[in-house]
């Protein structure tokens, strides 16, 4: 079910309180952009679930998606500029429109293909070819799974999905994902409540051993990653009354060892309008990169961009606990 | 007000405050408990759980419960840790029973 957004900071998605700010814990220390090696393109918050943890709060009632003029933008971007990767994600992105025009332009620019994929979302209406188009595009598919048992997934993300899941991960073996080298599938892991996750080779382990034995099925990786408290899982704390002591859980295992590897120091995020953001949770806060003149993905430019300071907030302990977090899971 | 506060966990080093070099020590043992070893975090972490219940400590349950989570275990295997745990508690209560069966022998004819 969908949730209301807490409007709390100047009518814009509103932080998490936490007991130390995210400044004071980096004692001063500047956070800038070492290189952009992904154009992470977030194409729209339509999406076939409405998982309780979604930080996008995406749903099918969602109507924001992506045009065409700025798909077409990101793909001028993503050639004249030779950026390796291009990650798609939403929502679930399968469902815009242009989502197979944007995969193969952008597949012509040389570039290594990522899309975010939730796996039910195969079994829409005029959707159910995706491992074949996924294969034919050789993209790499990285599926939300956050246990391999029911109970915690259809608790996450709804009544049913296990199930749909299961079978959508059984598809994308039967062309070669998981299997073939060419065909790459990861898994990402979220706590299914307000805790961390854990030690990501150890849980990858237990996913490997379980959906074989229950279910053969094979995967490359598994990834951890943090639940972000904000947007839908930050409505889930307050109400659940968590707020504090997850924040609290956040800022007392704060590793000053993940700064460095931080995903925002290597991608730039883009929005269903081409605006552009340090990562995707800024852009669900509203907070744009900090360039003058360069904000959005029709006036790109990768010098400035490439120096620029990162915008933090108090969110960005959801990154730095523990063993850190990123789009492609521990960084530390 | 109750005899048990859920904010004192998080004040558990002030027991140090009178005697920092006892505390400092049990701290450093404890810590070293926890780690990987022989035995994995996750093991460990289970049978921290399993011992809070046997001892009933609140603050130990909810310690372990989220240490559990962290380490990758769910409900039916930490509802598993407490069963076992509790079970042998109740079996050290049934063993006792032998010493009221001696005594009864004794005084029996």
């Amino acid at each position: 079910m969908q949730t209301a957004v807490q409007i709390t900071r100047n009518g814009k998605p509103a932080l998490p309180n936490s007991p130390v700010s995210f400044e004071e814990k980096l004692g001063g220390a500047e956070l800038r952009s070492a290189a952009i090696d992904t154009l992470q393109v977030n194409v729209g918050k339509l999406c076939n679930q409405a998982c309780k943890h979604c930080h996008v709060d995406a749903s099918p009632k969602r109507t924001e998606i992506m045009r065409r003029e700025t798909v077409e933008a990101c793909l001028n971007v993503l050639g004249k500029y030779n950026i390796p990767t291009l990650d798609i994600t939403g929502g679930a992105p399968e469902l815009i429109p242009d989502f197979r025009y944007f995969v193969t332009e952008a597949r012509k620019t040389g570039a290594k293909i990522i899309v975010r994929h939730n796996l039910t979302v195969m079994f829409e209406a005029g959707q159910t070819d995706l491992p074949e188009f996924f294969a034919e595009n050789e993209l790499e598919v990285v599926c939300s799974l956050p246990y391999f048992l029911q109970q915690q997934t259809d608790a996450q993300r709804g009544s049913g999905v296990f199930d749909k899941s299961i079978e959508a991960l059984k598809r994308l073996n039967a062309v070669g994902y998981g299997i073939d080298k060419k065909l790459v599938l990861n898994l990402v892991y979220n706590p299914t409540g307000a805790f961390l996750p854990p030690a990501q080779t150890a849980i990858e382990a237990d996913f490997r051993r379980e959906l074989k034995t229950r279910f053969d099925i094979s995967f490359n990786n598994l990834y951890t990653i943090t639940n972000m408290p904000i947007a839908r899982f930050l409505d889930w704390l307050r109400r659940s009354r968590n707020e504090e002591s997850y924040m609290t859980r956040l800022v007392n295992a704060f590793n000053p060892s993940t700064v460095s590897g931080l995903m925002c120091r290597n991608l730039i995020s883009v929005d269903w309008l081409g605006n552009l953001y340090d990562c995707d949770f800024n852009q669900m806060l509203e907070l744009p990169v900090a360039i003058e003149n360069s904000q959005t993905i029709f006036g790109f430019d990768l010098e400035k961009l490439a120096k620029r300071q990162i915008v933090t907030a108090n969110h960005c302990f959801g990154c730095t606990a523990g063993a850190g977090s990123s789009c492609g899971g521990t960084v530390a | 007000m109750h005899y048990y506060n859920e904010e004192d966990l998080a004040r558990f080093s002030d027991i140090g405050k009178h005697k920092p070099e006892l505390f400092e020590k049990f701290m450093v043992w404890y810590q070293a408990c926890q780690e990987d070893g022989a035995l994995s975090k996750r093991e460990k972490a289970l049978i921290g759980l399993a011992v809070s219940v046997v001892v009933q400590c609140p603050y130990c349950i909810d310690a372990y419960t989220n240490s559990s989570l962290e380490n990758g275990s769910n409900m039916e295997q930490m509802t598993e840790a407490i069963h076992l745990a509790a079970a042998i508690r109740g079996g050290a209560s049934l063993i006792h029973g032998i010493q009221s069966h001696n005594a009864h022998d004794k005084v029996s004819m």
